[in-house]
C-alpha cells in the first residue's frame, strides 16, 4: 500500500458567499507519507482541510479515497473513510477522563466496557509511542496531553488519514520534537498525515513533500528533499502585485512611542511577547508583518493599557509638553487622564472597539462620553460626529440610529475609523483593519491612514496582506513567534524578504528527519 | 451541480423543509401586529381547552377573567381594581430593580430574596422600634433600613463575581434560602406561638398612611416614580450607558475604560437597594405582616416581565398588568368555576406560552423550502 495514493482532490471549489476560499484545488496525498499544507493567513489551507474532514462540503470538484469517489458529508462520513481531524481548538469534555472523550460517540453496536477501551487506548499508545494515562480527567492536562488524547481518538477510529491543523502552535519546543516523533512513527506504520503549519523549519524537517496554497489557490505541490526555505517562501507569497497606494516621504519624523523590551507570558507559562523594542515615529507609518497569532494583538492590547506585561518600559513623548511618560500598567483610563491621544482599532471591531447592538451615536460616544461634570449624557455632539462621518466617509446605513451590528462589514469598520481618528489622535494603532473588507473600502481605509500619517501622526499597522503593507508602510517591523525577526525599509524590501522574517523563529526544531 | 455522481435523493434528503431566517430591521407595525395575533390566538386556543376539558362556556371564562382582573358591577368601591394596581405596581418595583443587572448580563436570580430581605429589615424596624420612635420616623427608619438590606443581598454576590468571577447565578439564588431562614427565624422570635405569619396585630406601627383614603395609594405612586427614574437612569446617565456597555461586551467596556468592577458592584447596589424598597411596600404599605413567602416567586417572575419589555421600563408597565391581570383573572375562574387551582395555571401557562414564541416569529421569518418543491416536482 506504501506510496499509492490515499486520497486525491480534483478540481475542489469553495465560495463562503462571495468570497473565494478555496478555488479549483488539486491534491494527492499518498499512503506513508507526511504531506505538509503551506500558505499565508486567510490562503484557504483550514477550509480545504474542513473539507475533507466533513465540515464543509465542497462547491464543485471531487475527492476520492483509494481511487474511488467518495461522499463526505459530515464529520461521521469522513470516519467511515477512516480520516480524523485534530482541530486547533479541542473538541474535549474537560470533565471525563481521556478513554471517555476517546471512546465518546463511538456507536460500534458493542457493549460499553471501559476497561476494555482503555486496554485499546494502552495497546495504540505502546504502538506509536504516546505518552498518555487514561484515567486522567482532561482538566488535569496540559495542552500537549489534551493534544495526545485528540490523536488517540482519531487513531481509535482507525483513522488511515489524519490531518493536523496547526497541531505546534500551542507547543513547547520540547513538546513539539515528541510530537514529530510520534507522527513519524505512524507515517512509517503506512498512515497519511496531513499537516498545515506556518513554521518553514518544521516544515523541511518533517515533511515528505508540500503543498502550497496562496489566497485560496493551489499553486504547487514539491518534494521537501528537492526545496529550501526561499523557493517555497517565493512560492507562498507569490510575485508583487502593484497596488498604487498614495504614498509621501515621512516629514520630519519625531520619535513619538518608544517601546523597550516588552515582555508577556500567558497562562501556560509560554511567552507571548519576547523582548519587543521598538521605536514609532510621527508622521510615519510602522507596519507589523506576521503570521496570525505570533503576538501582534498582544502588543496592541499592552500599549492600549488593557493587557498585563511582565516586563519593559512603553515610552510617549508628549508633542505639545516633549515631556516623557511611561504607559506602561497604566489602565486606558489613566493613559487618556495623561493626555496621552492613543487610538487603537482593535481586531475585534463589533467585540471590542464597537458596542454591536448600540446604534452609530451611542458608539460615537464610547470615548467621550465622560466629559463634563453632569451626570447625564449629552447626545448632541455625538449626534453631530456620527453625521458627519456618515457624510465623509460614506457610510451605507438607514439612520444614525441603526445599531451597528446591523451594517455590512466595511461600514462597521469606517464607523470604528472615523471615531478613532475623530480624537485627533498622535499615536494611531491599527490591527486588521482591512480584513474581510471589499476594496473600496480598503482604500477609504489607506486613504485615513496616509492622512493621519500626513498630520503628522505615528501612524503603527499590523497587517497580513504583504502587498498592502509594501506599498502603504514606511518601516517594516516583523514579528515571529513573540520576537521581533527583522525590521526592514518597506521602499527597498521585498516580499520573500519578509515572508523568510516571518516563518524564522527562535528555539526552532532541528532539521534532522 | 458538477457532482454528478453524488446520488440526488441523499442530497435532496439533507436539505430541511423550512427555511427560517434572520429577519432585518423589523418595523413597529409588524412587532406590534404579531404580538396582538399572538395574544388573539391564544385566547382562541385557551377557549378551545377549556371547552374541551370543562365543557364550559369560553365566553363567560374571559368575562371572569376580566371581572378577576377588575371588578364587577357589585363591587361599587373598586377593591378589586386598587388590588390589582398594588400588585401591578409590586410586581412592577422588583421588575425595574433586576433590570439594570439583566441589561448588564448580570443574572440576578435572587431578587426574591432581596426582597425578602428588605420586607424582614422593615418588620424588624416595626417590631423593635414601633411605638417608641413616632410613626414618620420609624417610617423613615424602615425605609434606610430596607434600602441597606436590599443593597446587602445585591452587593455580596457582585463582589465576588467582580473580583473573583464567581457564578452569580448559584450565588444569588443561594441568598435567596438565607433571607428565607432569616425570616423564619424571625418569626420565632417574634411570635412564640409559633405561627408561620407575624401579622398586624403584632406589626402595629410603621403603616403607610392612607392617602384620600386609599390605603394602596402611597405604594402605587412610590412606584410610579420609581419608573420614571428607572427609566431616566438607564437611558440619560453615564451610568446607564456604562451598564448597557458592560452588558454588551466587557472587552469593550475595557477598551474605552471603564472599570468593569465597579459598574458591577454598583449597578447590583441599585438592583438590591430597589428591591428592598419593594419589600418596604410590601410589609410596611401593603400586608403590614411578614412570612417567608410574602414575596411569592415575584422575584423570578419579575425577569419574565423584564425580558419581554427588553428593558424598557415604560413596556414594563404593560408586561406587568398583562401579567397580574392575567394570574388575578385566572385564579378567579378556578374559584368561580368549581376547577382545580391548577386550571388557572393552565390558562396563564397557554397565554405566556404564545407571547413568549411570538418573539420568535419577530426575530426570524419561517419560510417552506420552495427549492425543495421544485426539483421534487421536477423529479416527479
Amino acid at each position: 500500500m506504501k506510496g499509492a495514493i490515499a486520497i486525491e482532490l480534483k478540481h475542489v471549489t469553495k465560495r463562503f458567499g462571495s468570497v473565494l476560499a478555496n478555488h479549483d484545488v488539486s491534491l494527492q496525498v499518498r499512503h506513508g507519507e507526511i504531506l505538509a499544507i503551506l500558505g499565508e493567513n486567510g490562503s484557504g489551507k483550514t477550509t480545504l482541510m474542513n473539507m475533507i474532514a466533513g465540515i464543509y462540503y465542497p462547491d464543485e470538484g471531487e475527492i476520492y479515497i483509494d481511487g474511488k469517489p467518495a461522499l463526505i458529508a459530515s464529520p461521521k462520513d469522513a470516519f467511515g473513510y477512516g480520516i480524523g481531524m485534530i482541530h486547533q481548538h479541542f473538541k474535549l469534555v474537560d470533565v471525563f477522563t481521556a478513554t471517555e472523550n476517546i471512546i465518546l460517540g463511538i456507536e460500534d453496536k458493542t457493549k460499553y466496557n471501559l476497561k476494555e477501551a482503555a486496554d485499546k487506548v494502552a495497546a495504540i499508545s505502546e504502538k506509536y509511542g504516546f505518552d498518555i494515562q487514561p484515567n486522567k480527567k482532561i482538566y488535569d492536562m496540559s495542552v500537549s496531553e489534551k493534544q495526545t488524547v485528540e490523536i488517540v481518538k482519531v487513531l481509535y477510529r482507525g483513522a488511515e488519514i489524519l490531518i493536523l491543523d496547526e497541531p505546534t502552535a500551542v507547543l513547547t519546543p520540547q513538546e513539539t520534537e515528541k510530537l514529530f516523533a510520534v507522527l513519524r512513527r505512524m507515517r512509517d506504520d503506512g498512515k497519511s498525515i496531513i499537516i498545515i503549519t506556518h513554521k518553514m523549519h518544521e516544515v523541511l524537517a518533517l515533511s515528505d513533500r508540500v503543498a502550497i496554497l496562496r489566497k485560496g489557490e493551489y499553486v504547487d505541490t514539491v518534494e521537501t528533499a528537492d526545496t529550501n526555505e526561499t523557493v517555497l517562501t517565493e512560492m507562498m507569497v507569490g510575485q508583487k502585485v502593484s497596488l498604487n497606494i498614495d504614498r509621501t516621504e515621512p516629514k520630519n519624523p519625531i520619535d513619538r512611542l518608544i517601546v523597550e523590551n516588552l515582555h508577556m507570558t500567558n497562562a501556560e507559562g509560554i511567552g507571548v511577547l519576547n523582548n519587543i523594542s521598538f521605536t514609532a515615529r510621527s508622521g510615519e507609518i510602522l507596519g507589523i508583518a506576521g503570521i496570525a497569532g505570533s503576538g501582534q494583538r498582544e502588543l496592541l492590547e499592552s500599549i492600549a493599557g488593557l493587557c498585563h506585561l511582565d516586563g519593559g518600559r512603553i515610552l510617549y513623548n508628549d508633542p505639545k509638553t516633549e515631556e516623557q511618560v511611561n504607559l506602561r500598567d497604566k489602565t486606558p483610563l489613566q493613559i487618556r487622564e495623561l493626555g496621552v491621544r492613543l487610538s487603537f482599532v482593535p481586531e475585534d471591531r463589533l467585540g471590542m472597539g464597537l458596542a454591536g447592538n448600540m446604534d452609530i451615536i451611542d458608539n460615537m460616544m464610547l470615548r467621550s462620553y465622560r466629559r463634563g461634570h453632569s451626570i447625564f449624557l449629552d447626545r448632541q455632539k455625538p449626534k453631530d460626529l456620527a453625521e458627519k462621518i456618515i457624510e465623509d466617509l460614506q457610510v451605507v446605513t438607514p439612520s444614525a440610529t441603526t445599531p451597528v451590528r446591523r451594517l455590512s462589514g466595511g461600514n462597521v469598520q469606517k464607523v470604528l475609523v472615523g471615531r478613532e481618528i475623530s480624537s485627533s489622535p498622535s499615536v494611531l494603532m491599527a490591527a486588521y483593519p482591512v480584513r474581510g473588507l471589499d476594496i473600496n473600502s480598503s482604500y477609504t481605509i489607506y486613504r485615513l491612514l496616509n492622512e493621519q500619517k500626513e498630520h503628522g501622526v505615528a501612524v503603527i499597522f499590523v497587517g497580513e496582506d504583504l502587498d498592502v503593507l509594501l506599498e502603504l508602510c514606511d518601516r517594516i517591523l516583523v514579528i515571529g513567534g513573540g520576537t521581533i525577526t527583522g525590521t526592514v525599509d518597506a521602499r527597498s524590501t521585498t516580499k520573500e524578504e519578509i515572508g523568510l522574517l516571518m516563518t524564522k523563529t527562535e528555539g526552532g526544531v532541528s532539521h534532522a528527519k | 451541480m458538477q457532482n454528478n455522481h453524488t446520488p440526488k435523493t441523499q442530497k435532496r434528503t439533507r436539505e430541511p423543509l423550512l427555511h427560517i431566517t434572520k429577519r432585518g430591521a423589523v418595523s413597529m407595525k409588524t412587532a406590534v401586529l404579531i404580538r396582538v395575533a399572538a395574544i388573539l390566538l391564544s385566547l382562541i386556543f385557551c377557549g378551545i381547552i377549556t371547552i374541551l376539558l370543562t365543557g364550559d362556556n369560553p365566553i363567560s371564562i374571559y368575562i371572569t377573567i376580566f371581572e378577576g382582573a377588575f371588578g364587577n358591577a357589585h363591587d361599587t368601591q373598586f377593591l378589586r381594581l386598587w388590588a390589582t394596581l398594588q400588585d401591578i405596581a409590586i410586581l412592577l418595583c422588583i421588575s425595574l430593580a433586576v433590570t439594570p443587572a439583566f441589561k448588564m448580563r448580570f443574572w440576578n436570580t435572587g431578587a426574591e430574596g432581596q426582597v425578602l430581605i428588605g420586607c424582614l429589615a422593615t418588620a424588624i424596624c416595626m417590631f423593635t422600634l414601633g411605638g417608641i420612635v413616632p410613626d414618620p420616623l420609624l417610617i423613615l427608619i424602615m425605609l434606610v433600613a430596607s434600602v441597606l438590606a436590599g443593597v446587602l443581598w445585591g452587593v455580596l454576590p457582585a463582589f465576588f463575581k467582580a473580583f473573583w468571577g464567581t457564578n452569580e447565578t448559584l450565588f444569588t439564588l443561594m441568598m435567596n434560602y438565607v433571607a428565607i431562614q432569616l425570616i423564619e427565624f424571625f418569626l420565632k422570635v417574634a411570635d412564640k406561638s409559633g405561627s408561620n405569619t407575624v401579622g398586624p396585630n403584632i406589626l402595629k406601627h410603621g403603616w403607610f398612611p392612607a392617602l384620600f383614603g386609599q390605603k394602596y395609594l402611597l405604594n402605587i405612586l412610590i412606584v410610579a416614580v420609581i419608573t420614571a427614574l428607572v427609566y431616566i437612569y438607564l437611558k440619560h446617565t453615564k451610568h446607564g450607558y456604562e451598564i448597557s456597555v458592560v452588558g454588551e461586551s466587557e472587552n469593550t467596556a475595557r477598551y474605552i475604560g471603564i472599570n468593569v468592577k465597579k459598574v458591577i458592584i454598583r449597578t447590583m447596589a441599585i438592583s438590591g437597594g430597589l428591591c428592598g424598597i419593594a419589600g418596604l411596600l410590601l410589609v410596611g404599605g401593603t400586608s403590614h405582616s411578614i412570612a417567608s413567602n410574602l414575596a411569592d416567586g415575584r422575584g423570578f417572575t419579575a425577569i419574565m416581565v423584564s425580558w419581554l419589555a427588553k428593558f424598557n421600563p415604560l413596556m414594563m408597565i404593560l408586561t406587568t398588568c398583562l401579567l397580574v391581570v392575567l394570574d388575578r383573572g385566572s385564579t378567579e375562574v378556578s374559584s368561580k368555576f368549581g376547577l382545580n387551582s391548577s386550571f388557572s395555571d393552565i390558562l396563564t401557562g397557554i397565554i405566556l406560552f404564545f407571547i413568549i414564541g411570538c418573539e420568535f416569529f419577530i426575530q426570524y421569518r419561517v419560510q417552506f423550502n420552495k427549492k425543495n418543491h421544485a426539483e421534487k416536482e421536477v423529479a416527479a
